[in-house]
């Protein structure tokens, strides 16, 4: 991964600097809480329902076992002694000391990790698969580029105080779409064009919140050397002409969807005419160094498939079970990517105690060459196993709570922390997915069931992604009372959809049977190996309102 | 409205200095007075007045709100000793696509202050664009602000002060 040298070390030091004054400052009494808001947003802090949150930035989702540590260390010392990893592949602490955030930033720095732009009005969190590097289709891998974006828009002078908050998600591979590149403020894909050269196709104003939009194609083919001078471009027209007078119309799906994207296009191209082959032309030079970072660990040299790990496989059924969801191809042959999972039932998903977070980077370290991964289903990942580590490592994650082996099921669920933790849920979100967990802990079923993603947001804001979920679940506020609007057919992956609201909102109590509903639905018309969202594609949502509203 | 010409020091080069531009501003209702001297004028003014204000005994610069374009004005940027930028509102920031346009695309060479809500978090960026001079927000202490100008001292990013990106300087 990624390695700081002394200029990317002073950058995050003088920042810890920088923001130790501005804290002083403010409680001082010499900037006003205006003033100090975007100050402090910048640096990931918001001022919550019941405290302050810190979100912390995991860029595109990469961590070492030292750094690891770390945020196990800073949940313990400066917290409650548990964190939450984000769909945006960061991690928050909800309980923090507004006056202890400098130390506890202070102590990042010390392992070359940050809290710069993970919220605000800027270029937020470059994210990406968390497979990168091993998947098996993948053209190249991403996070050389992704470590390119990420340095360009640290501090970016010029898009510090941009209309609205900025999202950008890479992609690498043809079959699938893991960093839910289509939602975001630009989805890059890699892609290679005619003559073997690779390059970004360019997708632009893509998003969830209150006006869920996939985003539109502005550049079917972008050299790679142009990448930096045409995010340039594309964010200085939005810089310039983004609606700056109410924050909900503010996002740059909406410049798009105003401008249509044929218009937004012509004006990007004609800006990147005037600053293409500047100085911020990227080197080969730079691409090579970035690339260095990112090299194959030292792989042994294995059989495609281990006989111990093909034993155990076929003697122990819940194994297999596990070895079936949570492990998942590897381009080197004898080896697996392994997802230790954080939806334990009843506990809020994407949550970790530090002594999690430390058993997770012990587990790296014996496993994985000490190197973990967020994903943006909120759970950890080891890209390197041996499959012959596959029985062990499978044995300690059951012991510590990380086996639950669910991943990509009904109950692998994306939540954010809704009203139990955040200032602007209408919703409490965490004990809906409980209520969900528990309707449907016959693992047997689950599996029957199969890959269906349910996403729950406790607001509008779409945290939690519900636009993208086969099932989606809103927290929305009926006279002060907490109800829930479900919609189907959203897909976050290659092939892009937003779902349908369903009908009228349910009461909290009656979010599992309705679901339940929906589920024996699709049990009913599916056809052979047919997954939800497939099913749903085919018959529409009108069976699905008939059996909801059947008795109402 | 940005400041008026009653403040008599400025943020420039780096360092405190007095200032002799008068900032004019238009009011919505009512007669408004030219000053003598230096005079920083409204763009629209600055383009109803031209052949008056050619004779203003005095330096003549203009200031440009948030929607108003550098466009508007490349062809006569050599007229223009001083383009002075404002910021309505701090979070509005367009004026820094405003600065790096007049610098690194129109080759100004004029002085480019910052005029409005501007505190000292905001400079280095500012400075980092193409902006010279600083008229702090009123009642914010100019000495404590000048350490905003080089808070962080490494940038990855071509910008106006530093053409080369980080990567071509590694």
């Amino acid at each position: 991964m990624y390695v700081y040298n002394d200029c990317d070390q002073q950058i995050v030091n003088d920042r810890v600097a920088q923001f130790r004054d501005q804290m002083q400052r403010y409680l001082a009494g010499k900037i006003s809480s205006d003033e100090f808001l975007p100050l402090r947003l910048q640096n990931g802090l918001y001022i919550q329902r019941h405290a302050p949150m810190l979100r912390i930035a995991i860029p595109y989702g990469m961590l070492s076992a030292k750094q690891m540590r770390m945020l196990a260390h800073v949940a313990r010392t400066y917290d409650k002694g548990y964190g939450h990893f984000s769909t945006r592949q960061n991690m928050q602490l909800h309980w923090p000391k507004l006056e202890q955030v400098p130390d506890i930033l202070a102590d990042l720095a010390s392992v070359q990790m940050h809290s710069i732009q993970t919220s605000g009005n800027c270029i937020r969190n470059t994210t990406t698969d968390q497979f990168a590097g091993v998947a098996k289709d993948e053209i190249e891998d991403p996070r050389p580029y992704c470590e390119l974006i990420r340095q360009w828009s640290t501090f970016h002078p010029e898009f510090a105080y941009l209309p609205r908050k900025f999202k950008i998600a890479v992609n690498a591979v043809r079959s699938a779409d893991r960093a839910a590149t289509m939602v975001h403020d630009i989805g890059l894909h890699l892609v290679t064009n005619a003559t073997g050269e690779n390059g970004f196709k360019v997708f632009v104003g893509g998003g969830l919140g209150r006006t869920p939009v996939i985003g539109s194609l502005v550049r079917e083919f972008l050299p790679k050397e142009h990448l930096l001078s045409y995010l340039e471009a594309i964010l200085r027209v939005y810089n310039r002409y983004g609606r700056r007078d109410n924050k909900h119309k503010a996002r740059i799906k909406i410049l798009v969807r105003a401008l249509t994207p044929e218009k937004f296009t012509e004006m990007v191209e004609q800006e990147w005419q005037q600053i293409k082959d500047g100085p911020s032309t990227v080197t080969t030079a730079e691409i090579e160094r970035l690339k260095s970072f990112f090299t194959e660990p030292d792989y042994e040299t294995l059989p495609e498939i281990d006989t111990s790990f093909e034993a155990h496989r076929t003697q122990e059924k819940v194994f297999a079970n596990w070895v079936s969801r949570n492990v998942y191809p590897h381009k080197k042959p004898g080896y697996a990517a392994v997802t230790l999972s954080l939806k334990k039932t009843g506990i809020a998903p994407g949550d970790a105690t530090h002594e999690q977070m430390d058993i997770m980077a012990d587990l790296a370290e014996r496993y994985s060459f000490g190197e973990l991964r967020v994903s943006h289903e909120q759970n950890i990942v080891l890209a390197d196993v041996k499959q012959s580590d596959l029985y062990p490592l499978w044995q300690d994650a059951k012991r510590y709570g990380f086996a639950t082996p669910t991943l990509g099921l009904l109950t692998d669920m994306i939540c954010c922390p809704g009203g139990d933790f955040c200032a602007l849920a209408n919703a409490k979100s965490i004990p809906i997915a409980q209520q969900i967990q528990e309707r449907f802990n016959d693992l047997d079923y689950l599996y029957d069931i199969g890959d269906l993603d349910l996403n729950i947001s406790g607001c509008m804001n779409a945290c939690g992604h519900h636009h993208v979920g086969n099932i989606g679940i809103l927290g929305v506020d009926k006279k002060g009372a907490e109800f829930y609007q479900v919609s189907l057919g959203g897909s976050s992956g290659i092939d892009a959809s937003l779902g349908n609201i369903l009908g009228p909102s349910f009461s909290e109590d009656a979010i599992a049977d309705v679901i339940e509903k929906i589920v024996d639905v699709y049990v009913a018309n599916r056809i052979e190996e047919e997954r939800f969202i497939d099913t749903y594609r085919r018959i529409g949502i009108d069976p699905f309102k008939q059996q909801v509203y059947r008795n109402a | 409205m940005p400041n008026d010409s009653t403040q008599h020091c400025i943020i420039k080069d780096g360092i405190i200095q007095p200032d002799h531009w008068h900032l004019v501003t238009i009011p919505e209702t009512g007669n408004y007075d030219i000053p003598p001297g230096d005079i920083i004028v409204p763009l629209k003014l600055w383009q109803e007045q031209a052949d008056t204000l050619s004779q203003h005994p005095g330096k003549v610069g203009i200031w440009i709100n948030s929607h108003e374009e550098p466009e508007w004005i490349a062809d006569k940027l050599r007229q223009l000793p001083l383009i002075a930028i404002n910021f309505p509102i701090f979070t509005d920031g367009r004026g820094y696509s405003y600065a790096r346009l007049l610098r690194e695309r129109y080759h100004f060479q004029g002085e480019i202050r910052a005029i409005g809500d501007v505190t000292q978090d905001q400079l280095f960026y500012m400075r980092r664009c193409g902006f010279d001079s600083f008229a702090l927000k009123e009642g914010k202490d100019m000495e404590t602000a000048l350490n905003g100008l080089a808070t962080i001292s490494q940038s990855y990013q071509a910008a106006v002060d530093q053409p080369q990106p980080l990567f071509r300087r590694r």
